[in-house]
C-alpha cells in the first residue's frame, strides 16, 4: 500500500520536472499528455488508497526520511492517509486531472505552454505534500509550496502589469498570514515539544485554555490569508489575472481550502476552544455575506465566479466553526467539482468570445455554445443548492447545524446568502447564455471549444450531479477521525419545513434572475442609468473601496518608507561602510606603492618607519616583560 | 655631576637621530653620505663608552673594524658616484629611479 | 668636574656642527662641519681613556675621509644648490624624534645587567696603546687580517671605478704605437 501513496505523491513531482526541462523551448504537444498521464497516475493511486480505506479504516502512516533532527526537534518527512487527507487527495487529484487535459487545449496557443504545465504540476505537488504530510511543519512546507507555485500561476503572463501586480500581492497577502502561521507552530512546538499531529492532538489535552485559544487564533490568521477571509480577501478577485485553468484549480478547488483542511486537520485542537470556533463561524458567516453582495454587481465573468468561491469558503469555515467538521469536508468536495466547472465553462466562453469578461457584451451564446450552456448551468444549479444536485447536500447540512445550535443569526444570514448566490449565479449565467446576442455589436464570432476539452469536464459534471449520494457513507469513512457532530432538530416537521422554505427562495431568486436578465433589450451599461450612479451599487462596485483604502493607506506609506530606508540607510550607512572599506584598503595599497618607486629617499623613509615600528614593539615587550606580574594582577582583577 | 653610561648613550642616540634626520632629508647623494657618517660615529661613541664603564675593550675593537668599515665604504662609494655622476651629470636622488618597481 | 666640563663642551659643539651638516643647503659648510665633528668626536674618545681610538679617529676619519670627501666635491658641480623637494617635513621629523625617543628609552632604562664581565678587561698597569695591541695582534688576529684583505678590495675597487682608459698600457707600447695612439686622442 505505501507505493501508492508514494506514487500518489511523486508522480506530479516528475511530471513537473519533466515539463520544466523544455520551458526555454517553444511548445511541445506530447508535454501536456505525458504530465496530464502522471497526474491522472497519482488520481488512479489516490483511488486505490480509498478503497483501502473505505474497507478497512486504517490509516497508512510512512516515514520517508528525517528532516531536521537537532537537539530535542524532530521533524520527519512523513506521511500520513487516512479518511481526511484521502478525501482531500481524490478532490486534488480528480480537479487537477481534468483541468491538466483541459489545458492542453486551454493553453493550445500560447509559447509558454511547456512552463504552464511545469509550474501546474509543482503546483499539484505541493498540494499532495500540504494533505499527506503527517506534521505541522510538512504541512507548512506545502504551504509555503502551493503559494511560490500561484504566484507562478497568477503572474504566468508576467509580461502583463496586472498580472505580475496580482501576482506579488497574492503572495505578499498569503505571506503576511504565514507569519499569524508561524508563530502557531511555534507555539505548538513550545508547549507540546513536537509537531507530529498525534503527538500534539494528545498534549493539547493538558494545556491550558488561554494557551489553546493563543494557537487557535494564530493557526486560523494562517487559514484566513490562504483562503482569503476577511479582510485578507482583495488577492483571490485579482488573481483571476491568471489562466483560467489556473483559476479552476487552484482558486477553486485547491489552494483556497488549504485553510479549512487546516482548521478540520487541527479539528481535536477546535474542539477544545469553542469560542474561538465561534469566531471563525462568525466570520466565515461575515465573509460568505460580503463576497455575495460584491458579485451582485460585478462585471467581470471571472470575478463573480470568484466572489462566489469566496463566498462558499465562508460557509465552509461556518460549518468548521460550528464543530462540523465533517459537513465542512463534503462541502469543499462538493464545492470543489462545481466551482471547477463553472471555472473550466467559463474558459471556454473566454475563449470563445476573444478573452471578453463583460457578460453585458455576451448574450445568446447557448445557440453556439451548447456543451459549455448545459454545464454551466447544471454547476450553478449545483452551486445554487438545488435538489438533488451536489450543493444541496451540503449547503443544507450546514444551515442545518447552525439552526441545530441555536445560533440564529448565522443561520438567517447564510440562507440570505444562499439566495444572493443563487441570483447572482444565474445572472451570469442568464446574461452571457440567454437573450440577444449582443456581442454581434463587436464583431465576435464565438465557437464551441475542442470536444476534447468537454470530455474532460463531464468526469466534473457527472460528480456535480450525483455527489449527493455520497454524503451518508462520506460520514461512516470520516466519523472516525472527525468527531461526528450530533445535531438534532427538535422535530423532522422543522426539518422538512426548514428544506423546502430554502429551496423555494432560492427557486425565486433563480427566477427573478432570469427575468431581469434574459431578456431582450438589455443594453450594456456604460455609467450613465440610475443604478449605476446610486451609492449601493458604488459601493459595492469598487469592492467597498477596500481596495483603495489598501492601496492609499498601506501600500503607499509602506513603499514611502522602504524607499527611505533604501535611500538613507542602505545606501548612505551599509554600502558607505562597505565602499569605505575598499576604499580604504584601496588608498592603503595607494600609499605603501611608494615603497618600491625607486627613490631612494622615499625608501629611506620607509626603512626608518619600519624601525621605528620595531623599536615600539620592542619596548611594549621589555616592559611587559618588565612589570608581567603586575599585569597579571590586573588582568585577574578584570576577570579575564 | 658625575658622568655615567648613560649620558653617553643618550648623547649617541641623539647624534644617530641627527644622522637619520639627514639620510630621510637630503637629496643630494654626496650629502647623504655625509649623514651616513654622522651615523656610524654616532654608533663608535656608544661603542667607546659601553667599553670605558665596563672596563672591556670589546667596544673599542669594534669601534677600529668600524672605523675601518666605514674608510673602504667612503672608498667604493665616492668611486660609483663619480661613475654615475660622469653618466647622467646629475647626483639628484629623484632622478636615480631605475630601481622602480 | 673636568669629565662633566669636557663631556657637555664637546656634546653641545659636536651636536650642532653634525645639525647644520645635516641641514644646511651648501655643500661646503656641510663638509666642513663634518669634518669638525670629526675632531670633536675624538676628544670623546680622549676623555673616555681610549687614545688609540682617538687617535686613529682624527688620522682615518678627519684626514682620509674627509680628505676623499673633499675631492670628491671638487668633481661635482656644488654651487648649483639642489633643490631639495621635501614633501613631508613632518614625517620625517616626526620619525627621526620618534626613532630617538625610542632608543634612549630603551638605552635609557635601567640596565639590569650585574652579571655582565668584561671578557677582555683593562689591564690598569700597562697604557691603552698597549693594551690595544695586545688584543688585536691575538684574539683579533683573523679580523685583523680580513679587515686588510678588505682594504685591499676597496682600493682596488676605487681605482677601477675612477679610472679611465685603464686597458691601455703606455709602458708596453711601442713609440709608434704611442703616437698614433696621441692622434686618434687628439681627433
Amino acid at each position: 500500500m505505501e507505493k501508492y501513496l508514494y506514487i500518489a505523491l511523486f508522480a506530479p513531482l516528475v511530471s513537473s520536472l519533466f515539463s520544466a526541462l523544455f520551458t526555454a523551448r517553444p511548445k511541445k504537444q506530447f508535454l501536456g499528455v505525458v504530465a496530464s498521464l502522471l497526474i491522472i497516475t497519482a488520481f488512479l493511486a489516490s483511488s486505490v488508497l480509498l478503497t483501502h480505506i473505505l474497507e478497512s479504516g486504517e490509516p497508512i502512516h510512512v516515514t520517508l526520511m528525517t528532516w531536521i533532527s537537532t537537539g530535542g526537534l524532530y521533524i520527519p518527512f512523513g506521511f500520513l492517509v487516512d479518511q481526511v487527507s484521502v478525501t482531500m487527495m481524490m478532490v486534488v487529484t480528480l480537479v487537477s486531472s481534468v483541468v491538466h487535459v483541459y489545458a492542453i487545449g486551454y493553453m493550445d496557443h500560447d509559447k509558454s505552454f511547456n512552463r504552464f504545465f511545469a509550474w501546474l504540476s509543482a503546483f499539484v505537488f505541493s498540494m499532495m505534500i500540504l494533505v499527506m504530510s503527517d506534521n505541522y511543519a510538512g504541512l507548512f512546507i506545502g504551504w509555503e509550496g502551493v503559494g511560490l507555485c500561484s504566484w507562478g500561476l497568477i503572474g504566468f503572463w508576467f509580461h502583463k502589469e496586472s498580472a505580475s501586480w496580482a501576482a506579488n500581492e497574492a503572495f505578499i497577502m498569503n505571506r503576511i498570514a504565514d507569519l499569524g502561521m508561524l508563530i502557531g507552530l511555534f507555539l505548538i512546538y513550545w508547549n507540546t515539544g513536537t509537531l507530529q499531529y498525534d503527538g500534539a492532538f494528545e498534549a493539547f489535552r493538558t494545556l491550558d485554555n488561554a494557551t489553546l485559544t493563543w494557537i487557535g487564533i494564530f493557526l486560523f490568521i494562517g487559514a484566513m490569508g490562504k483562503s482569503a477571509q476577511f479582510p485578507l480577501h482583495t488577492w483571490l478577485a485579482d488573481a483571476m489575472e491568471g489562466p483560467t485553468p489556473v483559476s479552476a484549480l487552484i482558486h477553486a478547488a485547491t489552494m483556497v481550502t488549504a485553510g479549512v483542511y487546516l482548521v478540520i486537520r487541527s479539528n481535536e485542537l477546535y474542539s477544545l476552544i469553542p469560542s474561538v470556533g465561534l469566531f471563525i463561524a462568525s466570520l466565515g458567516t461575515f465573509v460568505a455575506l460580503f463576497a455575495a453582495s460584491m458579485a451582485l454587481v460585478n462585471r467581470d465573468m471571472k470575478r463573480v465566479i470568484a466572489y462566489s468561491t469566496l463566498s462558499q469558503l465562508g460557509y465552509m469555515f461556518a460549518a468548521a466553526g460550528l464543530g462540523a467538521y465533517w459537513v465542512a469536508l463534503f462541502h469543499l468536495m462538493a464545492h470543489a467539482f462545481f466551482k471547477a466547472l463553472l471555472f473550466l465553462g467559463a474558459g471556454n466562453v473566454m475563449h470563445a468570445m476573444d478573452d471578453e469578461l463583460d457578460p453585458f457584451k455576451m448574450g445568446g451564446l447557448k445557440k453556439v455554445m451548447k456543451g459549455t450552456w448545459i454545464m454551466m448551468t447544471i454547476a450553478s444549479l449545483a452551486l445554487a443548492g438545488i435538489f438533488p444536485f451536489a450543493g444541496f447536500f451540503s449547503k443544507d447540512t450546514i444551515l442545518e447545524a447552525a439552526f441545530a445550535d441555536h445560533h440564529m443569526v448565522i443561520y438567517g444570514v447564510l440562507l440570505f446568502t444562499a439566495g444572493l448566490t443563487a441570483f447572482y449565479s444565474f445572472r451570469l449565467v442568464a446574461l452571457i447564455f440567454h437573450g440577444e446576442e449582443r456581442y454581434k455589436i463587436f464583431g465576435i464570432h464565438p465557437h464551441e471549444a475542442y470536444r476534447f476539452m468537454l470530455i474532460a469536464m463531464s468526469p466534473l459534471l457527472f460528480l456535480a450531479i450525483i455527489a449527493g449520494v455520497f454524503q451518508a457513507p462520506f460520514f461512516e469513512m470520516v466519523e472516525e477521525v472527525l468527531s461526528a457532530h450530533e445535531y438534532h432538530i427538535h422535530s423532522h416537521v422543522t426539518v422538512w419545513i426548514m428544506m423546502i422554505g430554502t429551496q423555494l427562495f432560492v427557486g425565486l431568486a433563480i427566477l427573478y434572475a432570469y427575468k431581469k436578465y434574459a431578456r431582450n433589450g438589455i443594453k450594456v451599461p456604460d455609467g450613465t442609468s440610475e443604478t449605476e450612479k446610486s451609492f449601493i451599487y458604488q459601493l459595492l462596485y469598487n469592492q467597498y473601496y477596500i481596495p483603495y483604502f489598501y492601496e492609499e493607506y498601506i501600500v503607499k506609506p509602506y513603499r514611502e518608507l522602504s524607499t527611505a530606508f533604501w535611500k538613507e540607510i542602505d545606501m548612505k550607512v551599509v554600502d558607505a561602510t562597505v565602499d569605505g572599506i575598499a576604499k580604504t584598503l584601496y588608498n592603503t595599497g595607494a600609499t605603501t606603492r611608494t615603497i618600491q618607486n625607486g627613490n631612494l629617499s622615499t625608501m629611506l623613509r620607509w626603512m626608518v618607519g619600519g624601525l621605528v615600528v620595531l623599536l615600539t614593539i620592542a619596548v611594549a615587550i621589555g616592559v611587559a616583560v618588565r612589570y608581567s606580574e603586575e599585569i597579571s594582577v590586573f588582568l585577574s582583577g578584570l576577570g579575564v | 655631576m658625575e658622568i655615567g653610561l648613560n649620558h653617553y648613550l643618550v648623547l649617541a642616540t641623539i647624534l644617530f637621530a641627527i644622522g637619520l634626520y639627514g639620510v630621510m632629508r637630503r637629496k643630494n647623494l654626496l650629502m647623504l653620505f655625509f649623514a651616513t657618517e654622522i651615523l656610524l660615529n654616532s654608533v663608535n661613541i656608544g661603542f667607546a663608552a659601553i667599553s670605558h664603564y665596563y672596563g672591556d675593550l670589546t667596544g673599542q675593537m669594534f669601534a677600529f673594524f668600524v672605523i675601518a668599515i666605514a674608510a673602504s665604504e667612503v672608498a667604493v662609494g665616492l668611486g660609483l658616484l663619480i661613475v654615475w655622476y660622469k653618466r647622467h651629470n646629475s647626483i639628484d636622488l629623484d632622478e636615480m629611479t631605475m630601481m622602480r618597481g | 668636574m673636568f669629565e662633566a666640563v669636557s663631556f657637555y663642551l664637546f656634546a653641545f659643539l659636536v651636536i650642532v656642527s653634525f645639525w647644520i651638516a645635516v641641514t644646511t643647503s651648501q655643500a661646503l659648510y656641510a663638509l666642513t662641519a663634518l669634518a669638525a665633528g670629526m675632531i670633536l668626536i675624538s676628544g670623546f674618545y680622549f676623555t673616555l681613556g681610549a687614545d688609540f681610538l682617538g687617535a686613529v679617529q682624527i688620522v682615518v676619519y678627519s684626514g682620509a675621509v674627509l680628505a676623499l670627501y673633499a675631492f670628491g666635491m671638487m668633481f661635482f658641480d656644488t654651487t648649483r644648490d639642489v633643490k631639495e623637494k621635501n614633501p613631508n617635513k613632518l614625517i620625517v621629523g616626526t620619525l627621526a624624534v620618534l626613532s630617538a625617543i625610542l632608543a634612549i628609552v630603551i638605552l635609557g632604562a635601567p640596565i639590569v645587567s650585574d652579571n655582565i664581565v668584561a671578557l677582555y678587561p683593562d689591564v690598569e698597569s700597562v697604557g691603552n696603546i698597549q693594551e690595544v695591541g695586545i688584543v688585536l695582534f691575538t684574539k683579533y688576529l683573523v679580523p685583523f687580517e680580513v679587515a686588510a684583505v678588505m682594504l685591499l678590495v676597496a682600493m682596488i675597487a676605487g681605482i677601477v671605478l675612477a679610472g679611465k682608459k685603464m686597458d691601455i698600457s703606455l709602458t708596453k707600447l711601442s713609440d709608434e704605437e704611442i703616437e698614433k695612439y696621441k692622434r686618434e686622442e687628439l681627433v
